[in-house]
């Protein structure tokens, strides 16, 4: 009896209380805005595909200068860009362009005002197998068939792969990502094809490093996911556009040259021209300094 | 005689002013007591208030949806393709098999001990021991469901892979094991009322007959406290439906009709954490994953007040 009085009593006061948080922090905001004597914070929303970099830009970059705090969430490149329209944000992370439907939303929300784009790196997708997989490439239109509803591959052997050591069975296990991620669009796009859906049936990870953490643990899986994350538990394949053609490992030179057949730029975007605060911290990205980091972090700086 | 008048006077006068003070200090007091009232009770309806706000505002967003929509597709196709460039489709039948698969096989698992160790913590055991159960089984339902998750991704699946020999360790049957453990505290708590409102008498008649502790139990026990346990298995219920996280990293996330307990599947729950945050505000796919929770809702408000239709069934007894 005691017990149901309790629940009875805690769920009002667990919704009071996380009304009560959600109120306090919303004003922390707006004051953290205002007040200029402190810190000024630059809030940075947007691509999980770029989330690791963005965190590690902010953290060099209060060395640099110490009296502006840069706030880095992730949560995905439509969030970003909802974040930018909305205000909510200085900068968008977006690991792909922004859409017709997203430029109308803002230009809606900003008359006179552009989202203006800056160019900060690129991204390479590697496709991983498991690192015990004896497979060393793969072609653009082996993944197609593989990734495409109706697609023709569903087995190991029809990939001409066999005794996966662990492996259980014939069956491919792909790996994807939740269907409005960017890194799922720009798979989609380049790999499957805009007229063509994406399987049914594929594990949709929520995470780019969930994706290689299941590859480590599951033999018959094929997955993607950017360059960065690769680990020593799971294996990328060289990619070749077509079968027969030679196959292109993953590495900046390749990305550069455009040989490597998967590989995007990543955005930033601010609504108008930035303030003279935000603009020294693009400015600083796009430096040798903020390249560097690129390249640390597993990405692909600008070329000079 | 002066003297006497006056004496006389301020005595009047001061008792007067101790009985109005006294009314005035009564008026305080009952004016703390109104407010202290209208606070309270709005504590209590604030409860309404908020499942109702919630529940018109989910509705406010996904409601539009379905002028739009045909509810036959929405509900039984099992395609869902719903950010494809060129025919998005909507349909939601392979993700409610998933959640209906994934928690009755956790009920599967759970019920036999979840009820067993209410069984057990009621009947058989006595004070230490029926203590330190207690505390930790309700530590088991601490544990945060994006630690369960963890554990499922990390831990459980390559043992599942070892051990049943298939091909992905991230699959029903995982995420229906990480739910029973979830939902075993709940049902033993629940469960362990049950059977403690079951009068002694019934107990002592029992023993006085001659019956076996396992007769008491199966003969007596079980059928009289059976409501109260139906309630339990329920609530557990609710919780496997509506659970979220655990199930969106371990079981695998997949659209599809599952063929065995070892395929992957994904649930209403876990498509609406995944896919929510990213898409625009406003657009068919926002809406149909607020379509989703007012189907969630149902769901869950259903099980919710049959348990509750239940445990008011016992009382009235």
């Amino acid at each position: 009896m005691t017990r149901k009085f309790l629940l009875n009593c805690a769920i009002p006061v667990g919704v009071i209380i996380t009304a009560g948080t959600l109120l306090l922090t919303g004003c922390g905001k707006n004051d953290g805005g205002a007040g200029g004597s402190k810190k000024q914070a630059i809030a940075n929303i947007g691509s999980d595909t770029m989330v690791n970099l963005a965190i590690a830009w902010a953290d060099a970059y209060s060395k640099v200068d110490p009296t502006v705090s840069v706030e880095v969430n992730g949560g995905g490149s439509g969030q970003g860009v909802a974040a930018l329209i909305n205000n909510s944000c200085d900068i968008a992370n977006c690991s792909r362009k922004f859409e017709d439907k997203e430029i109308a939303d803002f230009d809606a929300k900003h008359p006179g005002k552009e989202p203006k784009e800056f160019m900060v790196g690129y991204d390479a997708l590697s496709v991983f197998v498991h690192k015990d997989n004896p497979m060393t490439e793969i072609s653009i239109e082996e993944l197609q068939q593989l990734y495409m509803q109706d697609g023709k591959i569903s087995k190991w052997s029809h990939l001409g792969v066999s005794n996966i050591p662990g492996a259980k069975g014939d069956e491919v296990i792909l790996v994807s990502r939740q269907n409005n991620s960017g890194t799922y669009h720009y798979f989609r796009e380049a790999i499957v094809g805009k007229k063509n859906e994406m399987r049914l049936g594929t594990v949709d990870m929520n995470g780019s490093k969930d994706v290689v953490d299941l590859i480590a643990k599951t033999p018959n899986a094929i997955g993607y996911s950017g360059m960065g994350y690769a680990t020593p538990a799971v294996k990328h394949l060289r990619i070749s556009k077509k079968k027969g053609e030679k196959a292109v490992e993953p590495t900046i030179a390749t990305t550069l040259d455009k040989s490597y057949p998967i590989a995007r730029p990543m955005f930033m975007y601010t609504a108008g021209e930035p303030s003279p605060q935000i603009k020294k911290y693009l400015d600083w990205i796009i430096s040798d300094a903020g390249q560097k980091i690129v390249k640390e972090t597993g990405y692909v700086p600008l070329p000079k | 005689m002066q003297a006497n008048v006056t004496d006389k006077q301020t005595a009047a006068s001061s008792s007067a002013a101790a009985t109005r003070l006294k009314q005035q200090r009564g008026r305080a007091e009952m004016m703390g007591e109104r407010a202290i009232e209208v606070v309270i009770h709005l504590c209590g309806f604030s409860a309404i208030i908020f499942v109702f706000g919630i529940f018109f505002f989910v509705f406010r967003e996904g409601a539009p949806f379905l002028a739009k929509l045909n509810i036959g597709e929405f509900l039984f196709s099992t395609e869902w393709f719903p950010t494809s460039q060129s025919h998005a489709k909507y349909g939601v039948g392979a993700l409610i098999v998933g959640t209906l698969s994934v928690t009755s096989l956790a009920m599967v698992i759970a019920v036999p001990f979840g009820l067993g160790a209410a069984v057990f913590v009621s009947e058989f055991c006595n004070g230490k021991s029926k203590e330190t159960l207690k505390v930790v089984i309700e530590l088991l339902a601490a544990i945060p469901s994006v630690v369960w998750g963890f554990i499922g991704l990390t831990v459980m699946s390559p043992i599942i892979i070892k051990t049943f020999q298939v091909p992905i360790g991230v699959n029903m049957f995982n995420g229906a094991l990480l739910l029973a453990l979830m939902s075993v505290p709940i049902m033993v708590s629940i469960g362990e009322d049950a059977l403690k409102a079951v009068p002694d008498s019934y107990r002592e008649a029992a023993i006085a007959m001659g019956a076996t502790k396992w007769q008491l139990v199966w003969r007596v026990l079980l059928p009289a406290a059976k409501n109260g346990l139906l309630a339990a298995v329920l609530l557990g219920v609710g919780r496997a439906i509506g659970e979220t996280m655990a199930v969106l990293m371990a079981t695998g996330h997949s659209v599809r009709i599952p063929h065995s307990i070892f395929d992957p599947v994904r649930t209403l729950t876990a498509t609406i954490a995944a896919e929510l945050g990213e898409t625009s505000k406003g657009s068919d796919h926002y809406q149909s994953l607020f379509l989703i929770g007012i189907l969630l809702f149902t769901i869950t408000f259903v099980v919710n007040l049959a348990a509750d239709l239940i445990v008011k069934g016992i009382k009235k007894k």
